[in-house]
């Protein structure tokens, strides 16, 4: 993104934050999350906040499961159906995300991520403790119940990072 | 619901989906056996499975590049980072008793590092070593 439209893109954060919770340290898995999502996209990372990417990026992410970020996270059909509708239903249309090099879509890449996580230094992406920035549990100690916050970063050299 | 019904119920139902560890590896054993007659489980052949490098995958080399060299152990997810909980029954309670979860981690991991299904009798070796305490 240039730096040419501050405010427009801050706009665009602005309204993609909202719609994803008036307080961003709160992303908790919806009422109706159906049990087999922990289940099932839950064991190799988090399973994900739903309102983290479009609709239309996680119908992309659905539909190739057997192909899934150099794995293999296929399912059965039923239990596919059901996770596909209730990401889709919960997606945030106002967050894009940029695809990696086999076309499926990194919610660690949104403007959005990289808003929130401007100030995390650049090494912590791949330190040991860490290994990718789609282990949010390294630094969101309870990330599985929802909590974002300030108070529960893991690693010590982040606390006072927040705003 | 009478109470006979209800205490029914609560009899058969976990046994619909829940199994003992032991009870999965009769079933492989069994199935190893139909097509190598006289087949026993081996804990040092389920070792060697678990232990060996496949080289098929860089990333995912043997199952100790995610579940550390002791299944009595916290593993991590060689590429996410994530924590996995101990796979040795012993350690972790929850291991080898949902025979869906089992079949599905079986395609999903021996496809990945060994670069084809494992067989019934490989899958009864594995849980053999599982369930030895080292
Ligand atoms: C067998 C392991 C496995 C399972 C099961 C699995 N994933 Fe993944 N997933 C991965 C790996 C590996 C990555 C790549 C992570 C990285 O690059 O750090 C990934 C990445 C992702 C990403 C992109 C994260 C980013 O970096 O922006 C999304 C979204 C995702 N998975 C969704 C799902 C959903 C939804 C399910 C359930 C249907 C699921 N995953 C099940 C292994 C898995
Ligand atoms: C390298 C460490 C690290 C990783 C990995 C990481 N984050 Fe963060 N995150 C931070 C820091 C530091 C902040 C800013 C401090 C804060 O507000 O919690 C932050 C902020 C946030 C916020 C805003 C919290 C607020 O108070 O407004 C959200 C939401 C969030 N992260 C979600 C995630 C998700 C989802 C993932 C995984 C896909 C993730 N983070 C991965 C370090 C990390
Ligand atoms: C890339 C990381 C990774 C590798 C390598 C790996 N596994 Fe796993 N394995 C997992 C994850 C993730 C789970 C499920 C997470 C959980 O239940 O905590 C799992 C679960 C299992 C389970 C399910 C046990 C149960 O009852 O819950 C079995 C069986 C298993 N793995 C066998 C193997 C075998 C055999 C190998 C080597 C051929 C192997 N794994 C290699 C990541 C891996």
């Amino acid at each position: 993104m240039k730096h040419a439209k501050p405010l427009q893109t801050l706009a665009c954060l602005t309204m993609a934050g909202a719609m994803i919770n008036a307080r961003a340290d709160r992303l908790p898995l919806p009422g109706d999350t159906p049990p087999s999502y922990r289940a099932e996209c839950g064991g190799c990372h988090l399973a994900f906040p739903p309102a983290l990417l479009a609709a239309a990026d996680w119908r992309r992410v659905m539909d190739r499961l057997g192909r899934h970020y150099g794995t293999d996270a296929s399912l059965d059909d039923p239990t596919r159906q059901t996770l596909r509708t209730f990401l889709e239903r919960h997606g945030n249309p106002r967050l894009r995300a940029p695809a990696d090099k086999s076309g499926l879509p990194k919610l660690t890449a949104t403007a959005w991520f990289r808003h929130e996580h401007g100030e995390v230094p650049a090494r912590l992406w791949h330190d040991a403790r860490v290994k990718s920035p789609a282990n949010c549990i390294a630094c969101h100690r309870n990330a599985e119940a929802g909590n974002y916050s300030e108070q529960d970063l893991a690693l010590p050299e982040l606390r006072g990072k927040g705003d | 619901m009478k109470r006979p019904v209800l205490i029914a119920l609560l009899l058969v139902s976990p046994a619909l989906h829940a199994e003992t560890p032991r009870q999965l590896l009769d079933t492989f054993s069994a199935e190893a056996a139909r097509a190598q007659p006289g087949f026993a489980p081996s804990a040092q052949r389920g070792a060697a499975l678990y232990r060996s490098a496949f080289k098929h995958s860089r990333a995912m080399p043997a199952c100790t590049a995610c579940h550390t060299d002791n299944p009595a152990a916290p593993g991590r997810h060689a590429v996410t980072g994530k924590a996995i909980g101990a796979l040795a029954p012993h350690a972790n309670a929850e291991r080898f008793t949902d025979p869906a979860k089992v079949a599905k981690w079986f395609h999903r991991n021996c496809t990945e590092v060994v670069g084809r299904e494992c067989s019934a009798a490989e899958k009864a070796d594995f849980i053999q070593f599982m369930l030895e305490r080292s």
